[in-house]
């Protein structure tokens, strides 16, 4: 089954931290998309740049309105995903575990809805 | 329940809010094992001990906590159960619950409340329950821990763990698994399976060393409370000594797993000050005591290589011939690649990191250790001192991709940034991760 993995953190965490810190951040997620794949249930994966880069759009009676910024306005910010492929929700919430967007905010676990699957 | 005519003063209310929970505390799984005893219906129990629960957080408040809190508790949980029988059933089926019920509450002096949770243990890890949810089953109906808190603790879905504990006690009725201590040559093999499940409330309980989920940080409590129960109630069963023995060990040397500054401090490297003495000695006594039994078993061999850690307090340096023939032996016995691992690690210890390597080869193409970071770290470190650099990173990012405690992350990090640019290795050949569930 596909699960999506999604990390909701604050992002001023990550640009406050001193270089070294960031370095090793990125390097700890490095670490574990390699960990995936080798794993063989990585279907894909992504970064997102910061929510000031969001723009958010939506047709509302007809006209469109197009809005600076992220559809929710809350700390904890969508901030990338990981796509992968496993057994059960179980072995879904063990990886979500050992992603470190689970140390530095939270990982929301969402089964994929096969399109025509009721 | 009648009210009390004037609202009760708050502190009494705190006081007899907190009796309440330490009867609850202490006395759960003591009323779950009485009150479903013969019917076997153990969620129709909790269902009743949490409305007497309920009662007593009004009543007591108003006119005190009753003599015998415990006795007090069993009366209304019975009455409610009875009250529910005569609600929920018309059948013959309810006639003979009610009998049950009528039965057990003659049959005791209502101040004296026997103690059957080691029969309630034995119906937990019956081989008719699913291993998996034992350990989650026990802490629920002995402890009276709620599923979300279960659910955290094994990292699984709320909504799945309730399913499967209901799932498990629908099993325990339907099946009529009964709450006796089986038979002796029944006993050791029954035994086994619930030594098993309080292993794993403690190992899960052991994984979170920063102590920041204080759910979590109890469970390795209250497993050893478990462990306490089932080495009181079974003093001559030396594989249950040899749990609580290793449980001990593991917990004296609980602290010293973090320095100051939160980091992550490997066995090797700890400072044996910072462990508890009295855990230790508590520790080797039960271990001896079971030794005396002269019937060796997984448990205790586990306890001894813990024992052969420990004299670094009184040598300056651990016992590695021993811990490494008490590994090999561990690996004879149950055949478990975490075991093997471990030896591995000791031969590196005592013949060096190629006789190490060596024997880490052929678990390389074991499934069960593809994913489990000890197994990567043990490698990375030991190519490491073998002297090959690339290898060893190779491992580390692989180890460091599977972990998700972040001190242990960071560690790990550390140790792959000291192999990039040299530095020689350190006396830390010890794979994190020591008590993780194999």
């Amino acid at each position: 089954m596909e699960y999506m993995l999604l990390i909701h953190s604050d992002p001023s965490g990550f640009e406050a931290a001193p270089p070294a810190q960031k370095q090793e951040a990125l390097a700890a997620y490095g670490a574990y998309t390699q960990a995936l794949q080798q794993a063989g249930v990585l279907r894909g994966a992504n970064r997102l740049r910061p929510p000031q880069a969001a723009t958010t759009v939506r047709l509302e009676s007809g006209k469109t309105k197009v809005l600076n910024g992220p559809y929710a306005d809350t700390r904890e910010q969508l901030g990338g995903y990981f796509l992968i492929d496993v057994p059960d929700l179980d072995s879904a919430l063990s990886w979500a575990a050992r992603c470190p967007g689970a140390s530095h905010g939270a990982v929301e676990v969402r089964p994929v809805w096969p399109l025509g699957a009721d | 329940m009648p009210t009390p005519a004037s609202p009760p003063d708050a502190d009494s209310a705190a006081q007899a809010a907190e009796a309440a929970e330490a009867a609850a505390r202490r006395s759960y799984g003591k009323l779950v094992a009485i009150l479903a005893g013969r019917t076997r219906d153990v969620a129709a129990a909790e269902d009743a001990l949490s409305e007497a629960f309920a009662a007593a957080l009004a009543d007591w408040p108003a006119r005190g906590v009753p003599q015998a809190p415990e006795a007090w508790l069993l009366t209304v949980a019975r009455r409610k159960r009875v009250d529910a029988v005569r609600r929920d059933r018309l059948d013959e089926e309810a006639s003979r619950q009610l009998l049950w019920l009528a039965d057990e509450i003659d049959e005791h002096d209502p101040s004296a409340v026997p103690d059957r949770r080691l029969g309630l243990l034995f119906a937990c890890a019956h081989p008719g329950i699913d291993a998996a949810v034992r350990a989650p089953l026990m802490l629920q109906v002995v402890l009276g821990f709620d599923a979300a808190t279960i659910a955290s603790a094994f990292l699984v879905a709320p909504a799945a763990m309730g399913q499967r504990l209901a799932r498990a006690k629908a099993k325990i009725r339907q099946a009529g698994i009964g709450f006796e201590v089986p038979a002796c040559d029944a006993l050791r093999e029954r035994l086994d399976a619930v030594l098993d499940a309080i292993y794993a409330a403690y190992a899960e309980g052991w994984s979170d060393p920063e102590g920041a989920d204080a759910r979590r940080r109890n469970l390795a409590g209250e497993a050893i409370w478990l462990g306490r129960l089932l080495a009181s109630l079974l003093p001559d069963a030396p594989e249950a000594l040899g749990l609580l023995a290793l449980m001990l060990h593991a917990h004296a040397r609980r602290d010293a797993r973090r320095d100051a500054a939160g980091d992550y401090v490997p066995l090797a490297a700890q400072d044996p000050a910072r462990w508890d003495a009295a855990l230790i000695d508590e520790a080797e006594a039960l271990l001896s005591r079971a030794g005396r039994l002269g019937q060796p078993g997984r448990f205790q061999l586990e306890a001894a290589v813990q024992s052969a850690h420990a004299v670094r307090r009184r040598r300056g340096e651990a016992d590695w011939s021993a811990i490494e023939q008490l590994y090999e032996a561990l690996a004879t016995l149950t055949g478990s690649p975490v075991a093997a691992l471990n030896h591995a690690v000791a031969l590196a210890r005592t013949r060096g990191p190629q006789a190490g390597l060596q024997a880490l080869q052929p678990l390389g193409a074991d499934r069960r250790l593809a994913d489990y970071q000890p197994y990567w770290a043990a490698r990375a470190e030991l190519l490491l001192q073998a002297g090959d650099r690339a290898e060893a990173l190779q491992a580390y990012t692989r180890a460091i991709g599977l972990e998700s405690d972040p001190a242990v992350r960071r560690f790990l990090q550390r140790r792959a940034e000291a192999a990039s640019v040299g530095t020689p290795p350190q006396d830390q050949a010890d794979p994190p991760g020591r008590f993780a569930r194999d």
